[in-house]
């Protein structure tokens, strides 16, 4: 499961069937390719792009968006990663993430960075992420790529670029991996 | 046994888990990156308050929790003890009652009493209490900083992370405590830290200044120092502790470093990957030569630099943890 889920349904010790798979590997490559091409579009170059992936869900996305980036464009996109467990306005109210390494090796200033996690659920994951990138520079904007958007927003954030739009229950936990999306419904309550 | 520190206090290494160990040592490892930016404060502990009470001089440990508490964005009230009401003859319990009255979220506490840390823990069951230095009997996050220290010299050898090495570099590790361990709570921490992670601990000193338990220690007492300076892999040297009277405990000073110092000669014999270590202030000439201190395995500046995310990691972990929580 991902970190990102563990946090969203803090129960997440209780059983979970694992009900069925939504995307396959497939789905995902192609969903992930799509939103590269997008945002070589938006942007019209990759020159001042930097990827930054969201510990630890969004890790393996970032990687290969990053790759993808590279492919589309020829040129090599800085990756970098941001553990935002510090900067949580629900710490003491969710379980305790483990914490991650952040390693963001260039100053964001005047670069645009594109935010990279698996699951969009109630937004304050990214809410964590946007103070804690004002921590690396000024970018001069900032845009936000899910893989999933399962809904239920407690903040204002919508993303820019969403592999697949997932209307969810809050009882349903998501799984997304480079290999598959799943989804799985809680038992027992 | 403590299995996690999350929620709770700290106010000893002896029943704490080798699983609750390496959770501290990589925290610290995510605050080490922290440490490294050009902004260094994450809001964390934004809105908390961190209370430290030092009842006995210090400079290090002193700062360290300090600007471990202020990078975490944790408001901290510094109670100067010599300029307080304790001056007066205020008790440990009204001084602590009066600081809880103003609001605070945790107590870091250094005192010349072994047990003042579990004592004010009982009075303020709600308050986190860490601590910082207790009589004779522990030091934490002295046995915290310096495994931390060991392992991450070692997981750069081996051209690892120490993340990723967790506790398998300690395994059956070759350490020796040296000098004034009867009146050393460094000592007892450090040796409660190494023995939890796995590694193998000796300790060399007069019989007078060992603890007249010692049969009870995890520990083995070596015969001949000499011998066992080229038998080790880390050499933690003690400070020879005056001011608990030591001195009257060895014929003289000059006689404990001819026998148990660490001396230019005896440094010699150690091999050039040998980890040298002292949680300072030292005694330059008494339990280590000058020269010594300064060798480039000697690593007693990085001990120091490490006492910040070793402490913010156990403030970000027992103040911003709960105790109920899943473990993830």
């Amino acid at each position: 499961m991902s970190s990102n889920d563990e946090r969203q349904t803090p129960q997440s010790d209780l059983a979970f069937s694992v009900e069925h798979q939504l995307m396959s590997s497939d789905d995902v490559s192609r969903a992930l390719k799509r939103m590269a091409h997008e945002i070589v579009e938006r942007n019209q170059s990759v020159d001042m792009i930097s990827i930054i992936g969201l510990q630890t869900g969004g890790v393996a996305f970032a990687t290969r968006m990053g790759e993808l980036l590279e492919e589309i464009s020829g040129r090599l996109v800085p990756i970098g990663l941001l553990d935002v467990s510090f900067y949580r306005d629900d710490l003491s109210r969710n379980p305790m993430p483990k914490s991650a390494t952040t390693t963001i090796d260039h100053d964001l200033t005047d670069r645009t960075v594109v935010l990279v996690d698996d699951v969009l659920f109630t937004g304050r994951t990214i809410r964590a992420a946007l103070n804690a990138l004002s921590d690396w520079g000024r970018p001069r904007s900032v845009q936000l790529a899910v893989l999933v958007d399962r809904g239920h927003r407690e903040l204002p954030i919508r993303p820019d670029y969403v592999g697949k739009n997932l209307p969810t229950s809050l009882d349903e936990a998501i799984v997304a991996k480079l290999d598959g999306v799943w989804i799985s419904k809680r038992v027992g309550s | 046994m403590t299995t996690s520190i999350r929620g709770d206090n700290l106010l000893s290494l002896d029943r704490v888990s080798k699983e609750a160990i390496v959770e501290i040592l990589d925290t610290a490892e995510s605050f080490v990156e922290v440490n490294r930016r050009s902004i260094k404060k994450v809001p964390a502990l934004k809105g908390r308050v961190v209370a430290s009470l030092f009842y006995e001089e210090s400079t290090r440990t002193r700062l360290s929790f300090e600007t471990a508490a202020k990078r975490l964005s944790a408001d901290v009230l510094s109670l100067a003890v010599a300029s307080s009401s304790v001056k007066k003859g205020e008790s440990l319990r009204d001084t602590i009652s009066t600081i809880d009255a103003l609001g605070i979220d945790a107590v870091v506490l250094r005192h010349q009493s072994s047990g003042a840390a579990l004592q004010v823990s009982r009075y303020v069951p709600h308050v986190r209490v860490i601590n910082a230095g207790d009589g004779l009997h522990q030091h934490p996050t002295q046995g915290l900083l310096d495994a931390f220290t060991v392992r991450q010299i070692l997981s750069e050898r081996a051209g690892t992370s120490g993340l990723e090495s967790g506790a398998e570099l300690f395994r059956g590790l070759r350490v020796l405590i040296v000098g004034d361990v009867r009146h050393s709570r460094v000592a007892r921490s450090d040796i409660a830290a190494y023995v939890t992670l796995g590694c193998d601990v000796r300790v060399a000193a007069p019989g007078t200044l060992l603890p007249v338990d010692i049969e009870n220690w995890p520990v083995s007492v070596v015969e001949d120092f000499d011998e066992a300076l080229e038998w080790a892999d880390v050499v933690g040297l003690l400070r020879l502790q005056r001011e608990r009277g030591s001195g009257s405990f060895v014929p003289s000073l000059g006689e404990f470093t001819q026998t148990f110092g660490l001396t230019s000669e005896r440094a010699a014999r150690l091999r050039p990957t040998t980890i040298i270590m002292h949680p300072g202030p030292m005694n330059r000439g008494v339990e280590i030569d000058s020269k010594v201190a300064d060798l480039p395995c000697a690593v007693i500046e990085r001990q120091v630099a490490n006492g910040v995310p070793i402490r913010m990691a156990v403030l970000y972990l027992t103040v911003a943890g709960s105790k109920e929580e899943v473990v993830l």
